[in-house]
Order: C-alpha cells, then sequence, then structure tokens
C-alpha cells in the first residue's frame, strides 16, 4: 500500500495540521508501512459480521434533564491563551 | 522502608511505627536523589505533598484512617489533577493546570493517599518505550550496566520505572493497547488492566475512547487490587462506565488454586516468542500445574489481524479525540497567527510530535470519503471476530496465559526508527484492548539480566480472579521481589 503526496497534503488539511514540505517524503514512507499493515484486514473474511464499536455492546445512557453543574466560566477561562470580557479571543474571522 | 509494599506501609503506618510526614520525606527525597538517572517524574509535587501527609497523620490521629491514608504514590501524567500541570507527556499541554480532577484522581485524595508528582508518559499514550516524550525518554532502571540504556516500555513508562527504582510504592497508569502490560513487564513489576469501564475515564486525558482503560502498578499483585478497590467502580461523568457492584479486590486474594483452568493461547506462543522468553513463561505455567491448576491449550483464531485492527481503530478515535487542540481554550497556542487558519494548523503542528501527527493523520484518512467503510468498518467487524475469539476460549477456561511482550527491555533508539517495528512490540497485548478484556503483567523470570511478564487474562470483570491467580504465584516464587541494581 503506497500514500501518494497529495493524499497526504490533503489530509494534513482536513486535521488541521501544517506540514512543511521537506517533512512530506518521510510520511509518505511511514503511512505507507503503516497501511500495509492495516491492509492485512482485507484477507479477513467479515461477511455478515457486526461492527464492534464498543466492547460490552452498551447503549448510550440518559440522565434526568436536570441542571447538576454550575457555570465555571472564569476557572476555565482562567487557562486560555487569550480571553476578553469572557469571551475567547481568536484571530479576526470577519472582516 | 522504601523497599515496603502498600500493604505492609499502610500497617506500619496503622501501628504508628512510622508517620505519613516521615514516609513522605523519605520517598520525595529518593526522587529527588535518584531520578535523574530515570526521568520518570515530569511534575514533583513535593509542598503539596507534604501538606497532604500532615493532614493525613491528624486524620490518622483522629481514628479515621482508611488503607490508604498517608501512604505515597504518583499518578501517571494523564490523570487530570486540579490545580497541578498535567501534560500528557506533550508540548501541547505543557502549561495546562486543570481546573478540577480526574474521578481517579478524586478516589485517591478521598482516600487520604498522598500523591508526590505526576509521572512521564509518551505522549498522549502512544508509544511502547516512553521515547515519544516531549519531556524526554525515560531510562528502565533494569539494565543499567549493560551495553546502553534500555526502555522501560510504554506508554506508562515512567509510573513502571518510578515503581521498579522504589522512589513510589505504587502508581497509576492507563493501558489502550498494552500501556499498562507492557512497560510493567520491562521494568519487573506488577501490573492490571482492568475491564473496559471498570475504571472512570473522567479527566483521564482521551487517546482512544474505545480501547482506554485506566489501571494500577505496584511490586505486588495485593498492592494492585488494594489501588483496584479504590479506582473501580460506576461513575456518572463517564458515559462508558460500568454500573456494576465493586468487590473488595484484597478478600479472595487467599483463594486456593486447585482446579484453576488455564488456557494457553497458541497463537502467542509462535516463532515471534524468542525461545529463552517462551522458557520463562512456560516455567511459570508449571508453577501453577503445582498449585493445582489444570493447562489446555486454546486457540484465538484471529489474534494476527489485532494490529491492524487496532492500527485503524486507535488512530482514527484519537483523530477525533486530539482536535480539541487548538490553540483557542487550554494548552499551546502559536505565536502571532495571521488567521484563524494559520492558529489551527500552526499550533497543531507545532504542539504535537511526530508520533502523535502520524497516527491523526493515519486516523483522519481512515475516516475520510471513500475509505472509511475499507478501513474503519472493516476493522470494527475484525474487532468482533477478535472478541468472539475470547469469549469462545473462556467457555472452556478460567484463565488465558501468555508472554506480555516479544523480548525483554530494548535499548533505547532501537526501533524509532520505523513506527512498524514499535507497534509489534504489542502484538500480544493489543487484542485484550479490542475485546475490552481484563488482564494483568505479573514477574515471572529474567532473560540476560532483564525482567519478564507472564500475561494472565481474565473474562469480563474478573479482575478479582486475576489478582487471586497473581497472589498465588506471588506466594511461592520472588520474581517481584528482585530488585534492579
Amino acid at each position: 500500500m503506497t500514500i501518494s503526496r497529495e493524499d497526504i497534503e490533503k489530509v494534513a488539511v482536513l486535521a488541521r495540521i501544517r506540514l512543511d514540505e521537506e517533512q512530506i517524503p518521510a510520511l509518505e514512507k511511514d503511512l505507507g508501512n503503516i497501511l500495509s499493515l492495516v491492509d492485512q484486514l482485507t484477507a479477513a473474511d467479515t461477511d455478515n459480521v457486526e461492527p464492534l464499536a464498543h466492547p460490552l455492546d452498551a447503549v448510550q445512557r440518559l440522565r434526568p434533564d436536570e441542571v447538576t453543574e454550575s457555570n465555571q466560566r472564569e476557572a476555565f477561562q482562567a487557562i486560555a491563551p487569550a480571553t476578553e470580557n469572557g469571551l475567547y479571543l481568536v484571530p479576526r474571522v470577519i472582516e | 522502608m522504601h523497599n515496603k509494599s502498600v500493604a505492609e506501609l499502610s500497617r506500619q503506618l496503622e501501628g504508628g511505627k512510622i508517620s505519613s510526614v516521615e514516609l513522605t520525606r523519605e520517598f520525595l527525597d529518593r526522587i529527588k536523589a535518584e531520578d535523574s538517572q530515570y526521568n520518570s517524574f515530569i511534575t514533583i509535587t513535593e509542598d503539596q505533598a507534604m501538606a497532604d501527609a500532615k493532614a493525613a497523620d491528624e486524620q490518622r490521629a483522629a481514628g479515621n484512617a482508611s488503607p490508604w491514608t498517608g501512604v505515597p504514590f504518583a499518578h501517571k501524567d494523564i490523570f487530570c489533577t486540579n490545580g497541578v500541570t498535567t501534560t500528557a507527556g506533550s508540548k501541547m499541554l505543557a502549561n495546562f493546570v486543570p481546573p478540577y480532577d480526574a474521578t481517579v484522581a478524586a478516589n485517591f485524595r478521598t482516600a487520604g493517599a498522598v500523591c508526590l508528582g505526576k509521572t512521564n508518559m509518551d505522549e498522549f499514550a502512544m508509544g511502547s518505550s516512553n521515547e515519544s516524550s516531549f519531556y524526554g525518554p525515560v531510562t528502565n532502571p533494569w539494565g543499567l550496566s549493560g551495553s546502553g540504556k534500555r526502555v522501560p516500555g510504554g506508554s506508562s513508562g515512567g509510573s513502571a520505572a518510578a515503581v521498579a527504582a522504589r522512589l513510589v510504592p505504587a502508581a497509576t497508569a492507563t493501558d489502550t493497547g498494552g500501556s499498562i502490560r507492557q512497560p510493567a513487564a520491562l521494568c519487573g513489576i506488577t501490573g492490571l488492566k482492568p475491564t473496559y469501564g471498570r475504571v472512570s475515564r473522567y479527566g483521564m486525558i482521551a487517546f482512544a475512547s474505545s480501547l482506554d482503560q485506566g489501571g494500577t502498578m505496584a511490586r505486588t499483585a495485593e498492592d494492585n487490587a488494594l489501588m483496584l478497590n479504590i479506582m473501580a467502580g460506576f461513575d456518572p461523568k463517564d458515559s462508558t462506565s460500568a454500573d456494576r457492584a465493586v468487590p473488595d479486590y484484597t478478600a479472595t486474594l487467599n483463594e486456593p488454586l486447585k482446579g484453576l483452568r488455564i488456557g494457553l493461547p497458541k497463537e502467542y506462543f509462535s516463532d515471534q516468542l524468542s525461545p529463552a522468553m517462551e522458557e520463562q513463561v512456560r516455567n511459570a505455567v508449571r508453577e501453577y500445574e503445582k498449585l493445582g491448576a489444570t493447562v489446555k491449550e486454546v486457540s484465538l483464531p484471529h489474534a494476527n489481524l489485532a494490529i491492524a485492527a487496532y492500527y485503524v481503530i486507535a488512530p482514527a478515535e484519537a483523530s477525533a479525540n486530539l482536535s480539541r487542540f487548538d490553540g483557542v481554550r487550554y494548552g499551546y497556542r502559536c505565536e502571532d497567527p495571521q488567521d484563524l487558519s494559520d492558529l489551527y494548523t500552526r499550533t497543531r503542528a507545532e504542539g504535537f510530535g511526530s508520533e502523535v501527527k502520524r497516527r491523526i493523520l493515519v486516523g483522519t484518512y481512515a475516516l475520510s470519503a471513500g475509505y472509511f467503510d475499507a478501513y474503519y468498518l472493516k476493522a470494527q467487524k475484525v474487532r468482533r471476530l477478535i472478541q468472539q475469539d475470547f469469549i469462545n476460549a473462556f467457555k472452556d477456561v478460567d484463565v488465558l496465559m501468555s508472554p506480555v511482550s516479544p523480548s525483554p527491555a530494548f535499548v533505547q533508539g532501537e526501533k524509532t526508527s520505523d513506527p512498524v517495528t514499535m507497534y509489534l512490540e504489542d502484538i500480544f497485548t493489543i487484542a485484550v484492548n479490542l475485546a475490552g478484556v481484563p488482564a494483568m503483567s505479573v514477574p515471572a523470570g529474567f532473560v540476560d539480566g532483564l525482567p519478564v511478564g507472564l500475561q494472565i487474562i481474565g473474562n469480563y470483570f474478573d479482575e478479582a480472579r486475576l489478582l487471586n491467580t497473581a497472589h498465588q504465584f506471588q506466594q511461592v516464587t520472588d520474581w517481584h521481589q528482585k530488585l534492579p541494581q
């Protein structure tokens, strides 16, 4: 299994990770090796097998719709890189 | 004192032979004097520990103590600790001070245990050698006199090395594909990965949520039982927490093993296992026969597909979990972002190490349009087959036994050039996580002066039997008492 430079660039955009040009050849090799390992799966006969998402086949638990948490905005924002007036600051999105 | 088990230290404290302040001071002094050669701690919480020790002594004096009151231990740096930096071994979280406790951290706090600090680990628990940590590799206390420093295993390598070097009597750990059992084996200590859902994942920094499980590391099975007693249980804050009663895991440690049915999965005694390792594991199984156990060969026919399934499912879940690290709410943020896209992409490029990035990219690829069915869905189907293997095996036997790792601790740098070589380190441990069953690593001998672990795998929620099985072995062997020179 090989993965192309174009695939790696596309996946890096989806994953929001900036890649430098010089990182790509090593990634082609490493990701290609990992995908070759993973390709062993194609040999398995999985006809009529249900996918397993959770080892105990548990379903999502629901709780009563009651307010149980207090507002801790100040504690949470105290560790944020940049805030102002209770809002998280990011670079300007709309000019 | 530092060579004593948690159970022994607890009795010393109970009998007034020593105070928690004295004990905590002794272990802190050991960490300060010795950890420069292991790098097993990322953060040492000296002032908090001494204050907690004083409070524990007061609690004991007031006749209000649990077995853990005043006993020192450490947390893997993946468990959020209120007011104490929690890094997950990453630059991304170098400045992250959680405003809350993980449920596991709260459990130890409630029990009165004294946390000495946070232990080193592979970045976001992704690794089998502790070499992917942003805070530098950990050195195994075993094999220091040999040809090159050896890895402690990973990802819980800091916890394993700290316990093996007797810098703490016990440490928390997590296991997604072998991250408790493999380092426990390589460092010659005892570790337990419980059933998926047995220990709360709340506040445990997520890697692969359907596989991650918190667990225990100490020198003896009895100490693992003492840890699990306070860690296990239902937690409404974890949506996959198991709502089942928790037994007293120490109560059944002394049950006799006569009639115990042991299965040896033939796929785990393959040519990937060195003959010297196999001999140690087979010797351990013979000890069990002497204790009255019966042994038969069993088969896990899909075991050879476990690594492939894991390296789709774990990276896929990781790519989703780690999307939260965006430089906006907490953690690392790149300098001077030009726009929102630059903020995200540069923060993540600079904040994550290379193994974490590889796994995010593989996971994103496996989940992307056109590949989802071929990779992710296929891997989940294979996961069902692997689970069925275990269900079938446990119809005939009580526990499975196998090696933990294909070889003992390897030299630092030996397996870092090709990620796939490192992934094969977990060949005997990964299927357990896919199935969600519990498993232990128990010291069972040495090869070339390096510890060998025996893996004991149990049926769902059968931790009490695993601990009993390990404890009885430790009554007739002394591998767990051997100390690195």
